[in-house]
């Protein structure tokens, strides 16, 4: 359903400004999205202050430089730090993306950083992604056979590998599905640029016997045909990739299969 | 699916963080004009039925279209009806599978604006 405004319960208060640093120079100020289960408030944005000449070049840096020194409450996910578990993802300066590889040098002025849009939060920048994961799982993120195994791999020809190339790179960060205002107002059944790029990326492997029923699976107004090609998706991957342009192939292969 | 509002969880903010882009912006407008037209679309509708209706009744008609809020009117339903005419070629380009890479489609974007807005000069021109 689309709803404009946030909810009661998720209205946004002025949060605590943190003290300055001392004696440093150069100081850049971050607004970030708090919001704590447990006091019974409704989320603030808190600003803190931040050295840059002591602080690494990506906005993730920031976050744990803020974690260690000023506040220690502040609860964000993060492991890699370059770019490859997609657990950092959040939304950095109105775009969704990874902090991790994202630079300070790319936003212009204070750093705003909130949680992946229209989700449930569990704690200040960590939305909830269950739904997110269980829509990826109903696609059946897998290779699925009929006939016999063979006795080594199944085999691929590097023309028909090339084809996955631009989809098997996701790293299902969800910066594209909670990017997409299709996914905010009916995100409960439309699937959402990840899980549907996902989706393709089994559709068009040559190894794949199932391609017909995961055609089926998708022939839905919801599920798939949410797609307004708003491309949102594409624009904020931090991965490069294209999920607005998988969508359009798996609609173009329904009408291909239909006529 | 899952239980996602365990917690009375907020909901994070969406539109009022995210940044608009020129392809969410093409795209909300296609939209708002489709329905916009629908509203000039009426207005043609009751023109007609005033000019079946009687000649005083068609002279208020024709009176308040042709005055200057009507002439404002009728001119951006013009843009609307070129902009939404362009932006329906666009989304049968991409249902072709074509233009869907970002930088084709951002070029795209910037030749249904701008050509809404030719398009809609020549209109006022000729009529």
């Amino acid at each position: 359903m689309v709803q404009f405004s946030l909810p009661k319960n998720s209205k946004i208060t002025t949060g605590k400004t943190w003290p300055k640093p001392d004696g440093a120079s150069n100081v850049r100020k971050f607004k970030i999205y708090r919001w704590n289960p447990d006091d019974g408030q409704n989320p603030r944005v808190d600003t803190y202050f931040v050295d840059m000449d002591s602080c690494g070049p990506m906005v993730l840096d920031a976050l744990i430089k803020i974690k260690n020194e000023i506040d220690p409450t502040l609860t964000f996910r993060r492991s890699c730090r370059e770019g490859i578990c997609g657990s950092c993802a959040m939304n950095i300066d109105g775009i969704n993306t990874l902090a991790c590889i994202y630079g300070m040098d790319e936003i212009k002025g204070d750093v705003a950083i909130y949680p992946l849009p229209h989700m449930p939060v569990v704690k200040d920048l960590i939305p909830d992604l269950t739904h997110f994961y269980a829509q990826h799982a109903s696609i059946m993120p897998w290779l699925e056979t009929k006939t016999n195994r063979p006795a080594k791999e199944w085999k691929q020809s590097i023309e028909d590998r090339k084809k996955l190339d631009g989809l098997y790179e996701c790293v299902m960060c969800a910066s594209c599905s909670t990017s997409c205002p299709s996914y905010w107002w009916n995100g409960d059944r439309y699937l959402g640029p990840a899980a549907l790029l996902h989706a393709y990326r089994w559709i068009i492997d040559s190894r794949d016997e199932a391609t017909g029923e995961r055609l089926d699976n998708l022939e839905d107004p919801f599920k798939l045909y949410r797609c307004h090609t708003i491309m949102n998706c594409a624009k904020t991957c931090p991965k490069g990739l294209n999920p607005a342009k998988a969508i359009a192939h798996i609609k173009k292969m329904m009408v291909e299969r239909a006529v | 699916m899952a239980d996602v509002n365990r917690g009375n969880r907020p909901l994070s903010p969406h539109l009022q963080v995210y940044r608009p882009q020129l392809t969410s912006v093409t795209s909300i407008l296609t939209r708002i004009t489709g329905n916009a037209l629908i509203v000039s679309a009426l207005l043609i509708a009751w023109w007609f039925l005033a000019a079946a209706t009687s000649p005083d009744y068609f002279a208020t008609a024709n009176g308040l279209l042709t005055s200057w809020f009507g002439d404002l009117v009728m001119t951006l339903s013009a843009l609307g009806l070129w902009y939404h005419t362009l932006a329906g070629v666009r989304h049968l380009i991409w249902d072709n599978g074509y233009m869907l890479d970002l930088e084709q489609a951002e070029k795209l974007g910037w030749a249904v604006v701008i050509g809404s807005v030719v398009l809609t000069l020549i209109t006022i021109v000729i009529v």
